[in-house]
């Protein structure tokens, strides 16, 4: 495959070279089917596209700008800039996705969307577009996460959508998917199933990047606009892979180096090997019988024993590389960001800083242009935060 | 034609109504004789489930079931060695996730379990367009590959499936995942849909959890599938008698449906 071909469209059944394709029940095929359908037509439609645009402007704050880090800048010898999802409506680029998806429900005359969370950034997205819209919305929660999130149980409630704890598996996000599909099978006929992530059967990988390629391109053109021009490095934490696909799909067919960010301990890429779950064939944490393991990481958004199979193509390829932090570098990119920038970002993104901290004048040259996709605010983790920095003294 | 779906197409040929119970592999270290007990009691072939983590077809009863198995250690190979004790005549039909067989490597899974016994495979998330480097896995070893038709399924989609499917084809009576259900569902509609295209033995399952829901559907189908109700009785401690007792009631309701068309 050549370069300029890169986060183009996936081949007829939804496959990134190896990965990717359906693994559904029959019973969800033809709802896979009419939802590739659905979308291909919508984003071909001018009409759609308009008011995509538009919603996205005028109910979801876009564009969000980018935003020069100079004192960060400074202290690493590095020119960094930031692509501030963080400033757009519900706090992360999740309200991209919904907006899209949300939309397209409408248009395919559907009444009700459900979704997972596993943090509760998807849920509180899924759950304002919902309202914004008129649609019915449930959405399905591990019920640990219920327990680690209880200020996004009540917003997604505030907001009138109705959240289920997911009690079955390890309680957490890939249990919520499992149980968001197995009721999408029951109420297909009028719901949609609004997938926070690149990842899951066909169309919803190639969908959801679509919906989130706006960063990207707006990124692209901001930074030429500024007279940066393209990026040495374009920067962004993984745990589906939504951000990063965003905001790679806007500098793929560039010079730029790629760099997606995971958990260590949910590190698809770094950890992981070919497996099917969740709809698709991608790299995942499992066991050596082809159980799936569970993820464990700080922020609740990266732990998924998965990654998007663009992700896991971009990988293989070699087109983008995917490194590892750990919890415990986590913490102090959060603080170093907020005193430096006056940006508090999510747990989430802070894995991005902590590696563009870490590698600055290592495997990052000194000098380098980067843009940081700063792809949530951290305000949803602050009582979480000022927990270990008290328990750590 | 595979093995398998000689023996079920002699079966429907025989007049009989096929009684086809769902086990958990591994859910209990006696599993192997509650699977000997339902045969005794008349099922005409058995689903032997392998524990998979993200089982997304199935019920809450069945999810415990797996998770019980998979904590006792359940895998691909210690069902395999468990079966080399079982004694029967009855086909085995293996039914797990696709990540199992894919994980083992699909033609050594696919050596593996019928070098064990099994002539056939039911593989929920495995879509047809997936399926073909499965199902040369599965030609070379005689393993016969059920699909799944539901009542979702368009014209075309059936057109793709009947056809494709061997040993029998697998009609999901409601849109549902596995567990019990109170209404009749779509059974007669599925089954008349796939019967249109193939002369395949047509099998019904999904929410048969009742002697008298396994009559309706089996006077409208070739045979029916029974798993939650059976995992369930297992999950409360059923021994292989209650097993005898349970199949046994199954049996005796569908055989005295009458003879559908």
């Amino acid at each position: 495959m050549s370069e300029s071909s890169f986060m183009s469209s996936p081949d007829a059944r939804g496959h990134f070279g190896e990965f990717g394709g359906r693994f559904v029940p029959e019973a969800l095929m033809p709802a896979c089917l009419e939802l590739e359908s659905a979308f291909r037509d919508a984003w071909a439609d001018a009409a759609f596209q308009h008011e995509y645009r538009t919603v996205l402007k005028e109910f979801g704050g876009r564009p969000t700008p980018v935003t020069p880090l100079p004192r960060l800048s400074e202290r690493l010898g590095l020119e960094l800039y930031a692509k501030r999802e963080d400033l757009a409506h519900t706090g992360s680029h999740k309200i991209n996705n919904v907006v899209g998806q949300t939309l397209l429900t409408k248009r395919m005359g559907k009444t009700r969307v459900i979704a997972e969370t596993g943090a509760g950034q998807h849920g509180v997205a899924t759950a304002t577009a919902a309202a914004r819209f008129g649609l019915e919305c449930t959405v399905y929660m591990g019920e640990v996460d219920t327990k680690r999130q209880v200020l996004n149980v009540f917003r997604m409630e505030l907001l009138g959508a109705t959240v289920v704890p997911v009690t079955s598996g390890s309680r957490t996000l890939k249990d919520a998917v499992n149980e968001a599909m197995r009721e999408w099978v029951s109420c297909v006929n009028d719901t949609h199933y609004c997938l926070g992530s690149v990842m899951g059967p066909h169309p919803f990988p190639w969908m959801v990047r679509e919906l989130q390629s706006i960063i990207g391109i707006e990124a692209s053109a901001q930074l030429h606009d500024m007279g940066v021009g393209t990026p040495d490095l374009v920067v962004a934490c993984v745990g589906g892979g939504s951000n990063a696909a965003g905001v790679f799909a806007g500098f793929a067919n560039t010079s730029a180096r790629l760099v997606g960010v995971e958990a260590a301990g949910g590190s698809a890429v770094g950890m992981g090997s070919p497996g099917v779950l969740h709809g698709m064939k991608s790299l995942l944490i499992q066991d050596e019988f082809g159980q799936i393991e569970e993820a464990h990481s700080i922020s609740a958004g990266l732990d998924y024993p998965g990654i998007g199979p663009e992700h896991a193509f971009l990988a293989t390829s070699g087109r983008a590389e995917y490194q590892a932090i750990g919890d415990d570098e986590v913490l102090g990119a959060l603080k170093v960001l907020s005193e430096l920038e006056g940006i508090i970002p999510a747990l989430e993104t802070a894995h991005a800083v902590a590696w563009i901290m870490k590698e600055a004048g290592g495997a990052i040259p000194k000098g380098s242009k980067v843009l940081l996709n700063l792809s949530g605010r951290g305000d949803k983790d602050v009582a979480q935060v000022r927990e270990i920095l008290r328990a750590e003294g | 034609m595979k093995h398998l779906e000689q023996q079920l197409r002699a079966l429907r040929s025989s007049g009989r109504k096929a009684l086809v119970p769902y086990f958990v592999a591994g859910l209990t270290p006696d599993w192997i004789q509650h699977v000997e007990a339902a045969v005794l009691a008349g099922a005409d072939a058995v689903e032997i489930g392998v524990p998979f983590s993200d089982p997304m077809i199935d019920g809450v009863v069945i999810q415990e079931g797996v998770l019980r198995s998979l904590e006792a250690g359940t895998t691909l190979d210690s069902v395999c060695k468990d079966l080399s004790s079982l004694s029967t005549h009855v086909p085995l039909v293996a039914m797990t996730y696709y990540n199992i067989f894919f994980h083992y490597g699909l033609e050594r899974a696919a050596g593996k379990i019928a070098a064990s016994g099994l002539s056939g495979a039911i593989v929920p998330d495995l879509t047809i367009e997936e399926s073909s480097d499965w199902r040369v896995a599965c030609d070379a070893h005689d393993l016969a590959n059920v699909f799944i038709v539901a009542p979702s399924s368009t014209p075309d989609r059936v057109a793709l499936l009947a056809p494709a499917s061997e040993g029998f084809c697998y009609a999901s009576a409601r849109m549902a995942v596995t567990g019990r259900a109170a209404d009749e569902g779509d059974a007669k509609r599925v089954v008349g849909e796939v019967r249109a295209i193939s002369d395949v033995p047509v099998y019904v399952g999904i929410g048969i959890g009742t002697p008298e829901q396994a009559r309706e559907a089996s006077m409208v189908s070739d045979g029916v599938i029974v798993g939650t109700a059976l995992v369930q009785l297992i999950l409360d401690g059923g021994d292989v008698h209650a097993i005898e007792d349970f199949i046994g009631s199954f049996r005796r309701a569908i055989d005295i449906a009458p003879v559908s068309a």
